[in-house]
Formats: C-alpha cells, structure tokens, sequence
C-alpha cells in the first residue's frame, strides 16, 4: 500500500490549562483523493484533532508527517498552500459580499502588500461556481441562510485550491437537501483528486460519503479503517455509549438507535 | 474597473485637499467667515496669519482626523467589534492623565505636555497590554478589552486626583481645556512633532489594508490561510496606537472620529477593509478640518474641538443607528 499523504504517529495533546490529555496516543494514515471521516461523540476531540492536523497546535509527543515529513518542517506560507481549513462556523462581524470574503482564500499565493488581482477573481468565482452560489457573489454574508453561508466557507477554502482540505462539523447544523449538497461537493473534490478530512457526530453523514473511518471516544483511537470494517453496530454503541444497530436500507446504511426514552 | 479605481483614488485625494484649500480663507480675519483673495495676495499680517497660523493647523486637523478614522478603522477590524474606538486600550486616558500630570507638575509649555502626554499614552498601552498577558482566561481579544477597561479606570481616577489637586484657578482650567480637546496652539513645530510618526503608521495600515480583513477571522481560519496573526495584529496594533497617541498629545481628547468615520466609510465602500480604510482616510481628513473650522469660527472665542467632534459625531451615529435605510454593522 502506498503511504499516506499525511500520517499521524502516536500523537499526545494537552491544553495548556487542562490537567488531562485531549488526545492520547492517535495514529492513522490519510490517503490522497479520498474521504476519511472523524467520527465521534461531542467533546471526542475531534477539533482538536483537526488543529493539530492544520499545524495550528503542536502535538507534546508523537509526529504528524505531511508528504512524509513533519508537519513543523514546513513554514506557515507552505502549510497554507496545501491545508485549507472549513471551520464550524465563522461569525465573521462586518457585511462582506461573498466575492470579496471567498478571495480571502487567495491570502496563501500573495505577498503580504499585494492585493488580489484579476487572475484571483477568476480563481473565486470558479469557485463559486464549483458550490454553485456563482449568483450570490454581490450579496452580503449575514443576509444569507444558514446553508448559503456553509457554502460560503467552503467555496472560500476551494479558492485556496489546497490538496488536502479540512472540515469541522460541515453538516452539523444543516437540513437534509443541504448536507447532501455538502456531501455531493465533497465527492466531486474527491474525484478531482482532492484529499477530504471532516470531523462528524453524525454516523450517516459519514457513511453516506467517507472511504476511511477515524472512530474516536474521550481522546482516544477506539479503531479505524475502511466502512466495510468499522461501521458495525457493536463499534458505533461503543464509539457513542448508547445502544445503536447498523441497518441497511437499499444499500444505505441507516444508524437506528435502541435506548428508548423514558416515559 | 481600472479606469474607475483610478477615478476613485483621485476623488479620495482631491476632496481633503479642496476642503483644505478652502479652509484657508475661513476664520475671523479681516472679518468673520470669508477671508478675500486679495487680503492674502496684499496684506502681510493676512499672509502671515495664513502661513504661520492657519495652514500648519489646517494639515495637523487633517492629519489628526485621518489618525483617528484609519486607527479606528483598524482597531474594529482586529478587535472584530465594529463599537470600538481608538483609545480605548487606555490610550486616550493615560494622554490625559500625562498631559494633567505636567500641567501640575512640570510646565504648562506645549511640547512639554506633549510629550508628557505621549508617555503616559503610550505607558496606558503598555500597562493593558501587560495586564490581558497575565489574564487567566478568555481569548486574547476579551483579554484586551478587558485590561483596557481597567487601566483607562485607573488612568481616569488618577486624573480625578490630580484636577482635585490642581489651583482652581490657574491649573484646573488649563486641564479642563486640554481634555476637551483643540488645535488653537498649533504651530510648525507641533506638526513636525506629530508628522514622522503620523506618515509611518499611516503608511503601515494604508499598505496593509486588504490583509487586515485576513485579521478579522477567527485564529484557526487566519492560521489556515497563511497568516502569522499575532505578528501582523501586533503591528497593525502599534502603528494604530501610535498615530492615536501623537495626535492626542497634540490635540487633547478628540473623541468619536474614530468611531463614526469608519462606519460611513463602510456603508460607501463595504466591509472590504481593502476599499474602506482608504476611505476612512479621505473622510477623517474632511471631517477633521471642518470640525476644526466650526471650533475656531463659529464664536468669537474658540469651541474646543472635541466638543464638536462628539455633538456632530454622535448626531450622525443616532441618525445611523435609526435610520431604515441605513444597516449599523456594516
């Protein structure tokens, strides 16, 4: 098997005012042009994960490689290039129109006096294009709907054109239809070569798209590996440390979970 | 597109400098309001007031209102509250309790309160900056605006003292005065005083300009995009807070330019920090002149400038926060 396009080596993190670690010894490989899912409960550290795979945070021991190398080898302006980033949310507090916030994505390829040109607009607006929201380019962020801004934030990221891109909790606060636009454009990132890494509480999101399954509880690696390995009923209760079952519904797998509540 | 920038950046630099030209004939000289052109072309002692008193007042209130706008501008920007203003991280308090400090103390002589004033301005800073590295919690903004609040409380009741201390009738006047702001003493000096450190800053957050809206995302979202935040947020900080603090010492407290002039400047130019800090510019230079026309034409006295810079700028921040058509947070 080839190696992965970024690894994590037994990875350890602490926060600097917390007593217990958040992540204890994590290791999984990510391959190129594919979908890995984080999946875990809240509070899993799924997040924290995710900043230590961007570089933003620095593990206390283990190595996260990126192209075989560690991660702290390469210096801000590379990482920019290659990771993007689609946070929870953002609460971005002044009216940008979604041209102007979607160039931002353009920081990584300009010097730090120069200003986007004509050559960055067409790089933006094909991405808006990309998430189809091209017809939105003039209208100012907060006037859009909760599913038009998460579009908003990815087509930000695609403007950054990075070969790996990072996302946390994308479908956590949106309707079915909007998910499964998320879902389908991740899919297309895919097939376009694009690796895929997101963090999801949501077991049928991740198994509506994700190749690989990183399946974590309290910190820790419960296990991880292909769908067909890893989503069965007995990790899932694990993973959630609530009664679950795996069904599968023409093909798709559905989570049904079995604790009733009490009368 | 490129014709219209072009268009735009020439309008931004011709209207300060056609309001500044005009301001020149305003005042009380022969006459109340308009000077003629043939006193300046004829009468000496009309030259020499024009020359002498006039135009290095003219440049420092244009200058004093561009500080303002643009650090305000900035400071909202990278303290992502739109509310913001330029001294409030115990800038404009500690000026005040510097310039209080050698009224009392030291001598009532120009330069020597200026530069008492920018001391303590810039000690205000320091101190607030010291204080959030020791808060316990919070984000590094909150941190900020935290200890600000504090230290300007502080810088405040020392203030209190000293006009409690201060002769009733020869300092506390004096003090009085200074914290409500003017440029009734400005000469050549006090502008070459204020312009190195003017012309730096400016040009820091005017060549900056598109990246401070990298400044106004989240820490995880700036990291991703390649920007070294504590670095460039610190930069943009000092140059903000330096302009501030030079014009404060030189002008007294002159409030509400740094609050009202970005928020035109985005309802005309948006969010884009890239079109509305050179705007904001543009504007606080205008603003600031004909202020500073207002305070030294309409009485026979002077009004001092921060007088009228809090009654139009809170007017106008009322009517915006009013009015239908108008939308606060851009």
């Amino acid at each position: 098997m080839t190696p992965g396009i970024l690894q994590a080596n037994a990875i350890t993190f602490t926060y600097a005012s917390a007593t217990q670690a958040a992540l204890k010894e994590i290791s999984f490989d990510i391959y190129p042009a594919s979908v890995t899912a984080i999946l875990g409960p809240n509070g899993a550290g799924k997040t924290t994960l995710l900043h230590l795979l961007l570089g933003l945070n620095r593990p206390a021991s283990g190595t996260i490689l990126l192209h075989s190398k560690p991660i702290n080898q390469y210096t801000r302006h590379e990482l920019s290039q290659q990771i993007g980033l689609v946070p929870q949310s953002e609460y971005v507090p002044f009216a940008y129109s979604v041209l102007e916030y979607v160039l931002l994505g353009r920081a990584p390829y300009l010097g730090p006096l120069e200003l986007p040109g004509t050559n960055d607009i067409r790089i933006a607006r094909d991405a808006l294009d990309e998430v189809g929201i091209r017809h939105l380019e003039e209208r100012a962020l907060p006037e859009l709907s909760g599913g038009e801004q998460q579009l908003v934030l990815l087509a930000r990221a695609l403007c950054q054109q990075p070969g790996i891109l990072l996302l946390d909790e994308p479908t956590s606060h949106l309707d079915l239809a909007n998910r499964n636009i998320t879902l389908n454009i991740l899919a297309r990132m895919r097939a376009n070569g694009t690796t895929v890494i997101f963090s999801t509480h949501d077991p049928e999101a991740a198994a509506l798209i994700a190749d690989h399954l990183v399946l974590m509880r309290a910190g820790q690696v419960l296990d991880s590996g292909s769908l067909e390995q890893v989503f069965t009923s007995e990790m899932l209760t694990r993973v959630y440390g609530t009664q679950v079952e795996v069904v599968q519904i023409d093909g798709m797998r559905v989570v049904k979970s079995m604790e009733r509540l009490e009368p | 597109m490129t014709n219209h920038k072009t268009r735009t950046t020439l309008l931004l630099i011709l209207f300060p400098i056609l309001v500044l030209g005009i301001s020149i004939f305003i005042g009380r000289y022969p006459k109340p309001l308009f000077m003629p052109l043939s006193v300046l072309l004829n009468d000496e002692l009309g030259q020499n007031l024009v020359f002498n008193l006039r135009l290095p007042r003219l440049i420092t209130s244009a200058l004093l209102g561009m500080s303002l706008a643009a650090a305000g501008g900035v400071m909202q920007m990278l303290f992502r509250n739109p509310l913001v203003e330029p001294g409030f991280l115990g800038v404009t308090q500690g000026a005040g309790f510097g310039a209080a400090m050698s009224i009392l103390f030291l001598s009532t002589s120009p330069l020597l309160v200026e530069l008492s004033a920018t001391t303590f301005a810039i000690l205000g800073l320091g101190l607030s900056y010291f204080v959030a590295r020791r808060i316990r919690f919070g984000g590094w903004v909150l941190r900020l605006v935290l200890s600000g609040i504090a230290v300007s409380a502080i810088f405040s009741a020392g203030l209190g003292i000293l006009k409690y201390m201060a002769d009733p009738t020869s300092q506390l006047p004096e003090i009085v005065f200074w914290l409500l702001g003017g440029l009734w003493s400005v000469t050549w000096n006090d502008l070459l005083y204020i312009l190195p450190v003017v012309v730096i800053g400016l040009s820091i957050i005017y060549l900056m300009r598109w990246r401070l809206n990298l400044l106004s995302l989240s820490d995880e979202t700036a990291f991703s995009l390649g920007v070294s935040v504590g670095r460039e947020r610190t930069l943009l900080l000092a140059a903000s807070v330096a302009v501030t603090a030079v014009v404060v010492s030189v002008a007294g407290i002159v409030g509400w330019i740094g609050l009202i002039i970005p928020h035109i400047a985005r309802r005309i130019g948006g969010a884009n920090s890239a079109s509305f800090i050179p705007i904001s510019m543009s504007l606080g230079a205008v603003f600031g002149i004909i202020c500073d026309d207002l305070a030294r034409t309409l009485t026979l006295g002077e009004i001092p400038l921060g007088i009228i810079t809090s009654l139009i700028g809170a007017g106008i921040f009322l009517v915006m926060m009013t009015s239908r058509s108008m939308r606060i947070f851009r």
